[in-house]
Parts: structure tokens; C-alpha cells; sequence
């Protein structure tokens, strides 16, 4: 079938398999951020926005993204190499194969909750496994990177 | 490998009905996590997507919830948290993850009766109802001990609309992992009704120890007594996850802890 989206702000036409998951496809078309980490959907490594939600992309139909938005990390350049730059001073990146699903969380949240408390962050990133840092400085980066972007808005 | 040969964007309930009958091997799509977990080579997939089955509304009596809802809008329902507590959103939030649990719907969980479910024994504690396009609304518990599987399509829950006080209770071993056991009570005018899951099997209300509550002049005084009943009542068993008598304990413990949740 013929998959009409819009990836990362730009309409694009792919021609799938009917039970083509959402990862497969965009891997195969050059979207290599978005990676697969295990093969349940737990660990949220293949996350990537749809309507600007997160979703699983491991767990997601790509037919279910006919005339949707999908964004990957590369639609947030800025964002994510901010937020890279709090996690490594936070000593909270290793390999860095976690993060461009993680970062994509993070985003998504800022815009849903206000004001979150440590809790709320912890809740929301519940699905993220991570294989090699430990999420304790991975917290002190969201907070720094959020901090930062309250500044930048105002 | 989950795969299927065609993709069906259904545009009626009729229309997705008849597509299921035409085949053996064709299927309802939920939000495809489970389906993905197994093997099979499906003939058509039917997607509900476009049937607007992706709501929770305030109706006379009921609340409704449409089959395509997905977890996370029960667990943030304000409408849902208005009448039943916040029995939704902890029962449902340490179900691996927001973006997980965005996908799941309700449909699928309780039309696949999963002994596992954490939503199932709190929708059988609200006393819900199924309704299926063909086989019309019936009680969820009276759907729950059927053992063919239906040939049908869940289309919505109905929940009897009444301000209630509710608790869920579970254990698991770390955050995001299954239940070992869980169990969902709600306090209605002192009318308690308890559901149990994660036996492991499929979740049941815990009759004969509601019956004693609800016989009872002082329900906080029935509380010991109730422990040890709903052992010798509920079958539990055992698996990978934990013992018979580990889950005997800890129901008992619920119990308690549950109980005093919902009439405080
Ligand atoms: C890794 C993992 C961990 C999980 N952990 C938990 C947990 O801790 N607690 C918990 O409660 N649940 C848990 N679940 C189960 C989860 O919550 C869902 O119940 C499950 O994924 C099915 O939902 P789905 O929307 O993905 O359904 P699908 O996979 O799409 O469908 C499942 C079945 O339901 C049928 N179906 C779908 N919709 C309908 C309909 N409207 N009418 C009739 N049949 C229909 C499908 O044909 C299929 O047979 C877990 C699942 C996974 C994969
Ligand atoms: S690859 Fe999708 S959740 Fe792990
Ligand atoms: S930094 Fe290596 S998996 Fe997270």
C-alpha cells in the first residue's frame, strides 16, 4: 500500500508492506536515530513522535500513520544537541544508543506536564531503559536542560 | 512472526464485522503490542481506527469507554477520576511506559481476558458491562467465564455511573514488571465489591468475602476475619512469577490495606 506522511515536516510517500511496522520503514528509509532495542516494547528506544505524542514505532503499525506527522529526532536539531551537551556534563551518556528516543520523551513531556516534580519525571520516563548510564544523572541533565529552556522562553 | 496479508481500514462496525466472519484468519487489530509477541500469519487485519471508537463519555447512567481507547487516556480520565478515585490511574500506571501505554487499548485486554490484566479486575470491582456488535451488552464477569472465544468485536465498556470509593492494590517485583497479584475494591454507600487478578488467572470477584462486609454492622471490625476467608475462597495457584502461598500471603495483606483505603 502507499503510506502518505509527513516525516519531520515533510510529505513523503513510501510504498510499504500492509504489515510493515512503523521502526522497519523508517530505518529503511535513512531514519537511523530511530533504533530498536528489544523486541517487546519495553525499552523505548524506537520512540518516535506521532502528532507529536510519543509512541512506540516497534509496536505501531505504519499504515496507522497515513496522514499523520512523524518526527525523529531530527526534527529537533537544537533541542537535542542542548540536551546532549547537559547529559554528557552530567557524566549521564555512555554509548548514546538510548538517547535519541529518550531525548524525544523528554521533549514530549515538557510539552505535557507543567512544572513536573522528580516523581512525574521518573513516571514519564518509565519506559526508557537505558543500558550504560544509570538514571540518577540522567535526571539532574532533564533538570538542567529544562531550567535552561524556561530561560531561553523567557 | 506477527504478519497478515492485507490491511483493512474498516469504515462501519458493520462493515469490520462481516470482514471477521469472511475468514478464520482474519483479525481485529487493537494496538497490535500483543499480537506482535506471537507467530501467526493473519489472512486481513481490520482496523477499527476510523470508527471514532476512541472516547470516555459521560452518558445517563454509564460511563462509556469506546474499545480504541488507549491506557493512557484512561490513566489521565479526569471525567473517570471524578466518579471512581484514582483506581485507573494506579492501576494502570506501571504498565511499562507512556509511549506503551498510548498503544494498548481497552478493547483488546478485556476481549482477550488476560489473566494478568491489571484493568480487568478493576472494571469487574465497577460491576461493567461488555458490548459486543453481535452479541449485544452483557455482564463483564458473565463475559469473563465464558470459555469459547467469541467470533465478535467489543465495542465499547459500560460502567455504572455512582461516586465510589476505590482502592487497587498490586505487587510487583520491580516497577514495570506483571502483577503477582492484584486486586481492586470499591466502597459504594458500604456496598463493598472486590475483584482479584493475577492469580495468575483470570481476575474473579471475591464473593463470599464481599458478602461479609456487606452483612456486616462494622466492616473495619471484619477486616482479620476477611483475611483468612478470601484465601480459602479465591483459587490461586503458581508460576514463574511467585508461589501459591507467596499470593496467599500477600492477598490477605491487600486485603487489609485495600479495605482501609476505601473507607477512610
Ligand atoms: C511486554 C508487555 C507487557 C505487558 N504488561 C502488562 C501489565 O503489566 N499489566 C497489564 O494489565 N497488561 C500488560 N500487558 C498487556 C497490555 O496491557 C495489552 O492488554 C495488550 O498489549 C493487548 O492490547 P493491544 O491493544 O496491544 O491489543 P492487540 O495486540 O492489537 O490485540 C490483542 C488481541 O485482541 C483482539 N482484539 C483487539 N481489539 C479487539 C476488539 N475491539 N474486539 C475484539 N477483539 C479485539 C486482537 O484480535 C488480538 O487477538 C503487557 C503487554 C506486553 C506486550
Ligand atoms: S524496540 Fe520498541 S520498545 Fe524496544
Ligand atoms: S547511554 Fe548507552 S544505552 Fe543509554
Amino acid at each position: 500500500m502507499l503510506l502518505t506522511t509527513t516525516i519531520n515536516g515533510r510529505k513523503k510517500e513510501i510504498l510499504i508492506k500492509d504489515d510493515d511496522y512503523l521502526l522497519d520503514v523508517l530505518r529503511k528509509e535513512g531514519y537511523l536515530s530511530v533504533k530498536r532495542g528489544c523486541d517487546t516494547g519495553a525499552c523505548g528506544l524506537c520512540t518516535v513522535l506521532l502528532n507529536g505524542s510519543p509512541i512506540l514505532s516497534c509496536s505501531t503499525l505504519a499504515a496507522r500513520a497515513q496522514g499523520k506527522h512523524i518526527s525523529t529526532i531530527e526534527h529537533f536539531p537544537l533541542e537535542a544537541k542542548k540536551f546532549a551537551s547537559f547529559m554528557t556534563s552530567e557524566g549521564a551518556e555512555q554509548c548514546g544508543f538510548c538517547s535519541p528516543g529518550f531525548t524525544l520523551t523528554v521533549i514530549a513531556m515538557i510539552k505535557e506536564l507543567e512544572n513536573p516534580t522528580d516523581d512525574e519525571i521518573m513516571h514519564y520516563l518509565n519506559g526508557n531503559l537505558c543500558r550504560c548510564s544509570g538514571y540518577v544523572s540522567q535526571l539532574r541533565a532533564i533538570r538542567n536542560f529544562m531550567e535552561d529552556m524556561k530561560h531561553e522562553n523567557c | 512472526m506477527f504478519s497478515f496479508s492485507k490491511f483493512f481500514l474498516a469504515s462501519s462496525l458493520e462493515e469490520a464485522y462481516s470482514e471477521l466472519l469472511k475468514n478464520k484468519k482474519n483479525i481485529i487489530l487493537g494496538g497490535t503490542s500483543y499480537l506482535r509477541m506471537g507467530n501467526t500469519s493473519w489472512n486481513t487485519a481490520i482496523d477499527l481506527s476510523n470508527l471514532k471508537l476512541d472516547y470516555i463519555s459521560d452518558e445517563d447512567n454509564f460511563i462509556s469507554i469506546g474499545a480504541m481507547t488507549n491506557f493512557r487516556n484512561l490513566e489521565t480520565s479526569s471525567l473517570l477520576n471524578r466518579y471512581f478515585g484514582e483506581i485507573f490511574t494506579t492501576a494502570l500506571r506501571d504498565i511499562i511506559g507512556v509511549q506503551f501505554r498510548t498503544n494498548v487499548t481497552v478493547g483488546a485486554t478485556v476481549f482477550s481476558k488476560y489473566g494478568f490484566s491489571d484493568l480487568v479486575p478493576v472494571l469487574l470491582a465497577l460491576d461493567s458491562k461488555v458490548k459486543l456488535f453481535n452479541g449485544g451488552i452483557i455482564d463483564l464477569e458473565k463475559f469473563l467465564n465464558e470459555t469459547d472465544i467469541r467470533r465478535d468485536i467489543l465495542v465499547e465498556i459500560l460502567i455504572p455511573k455512582k461516586v465510589c470509593q476505590t482502592s487497587f492494590q498490586c505487587v510487583r517485583k520491580s516497577k514495570t514488571d506483571y502483577s503477582i497479584i492484584n486486586l481492586a475494591i470499591c466502597n459504594f454507600d458500604n456496598n463493598i465489591t472486590i475483584a482479584v487478578g493475577s492469580r495468575p488467572g483470570k481476575a474473579i470477584l471475591a464473593k463470599k468475602t464481599m458478602d461479609l462486609f456487606n452483612k456486616s454492622e462494622d466492616i473495619e471490625k471484619e477486616i482479620v476475619n476477611a483475611m483468612k476467608y478470601i484465601g480459602d475462597e479465591i483459587p490461586l495457584d503458581s508460576n514463574m512469577r511467585g508461589s501459591k502461598s507467596y499470593r496467599e500471603l500477600l492477598l490477605a495483606a491487600l486485603l487489609r490495606k485495600g479495605i482501609q483505603e476505601v473507607l477512610n
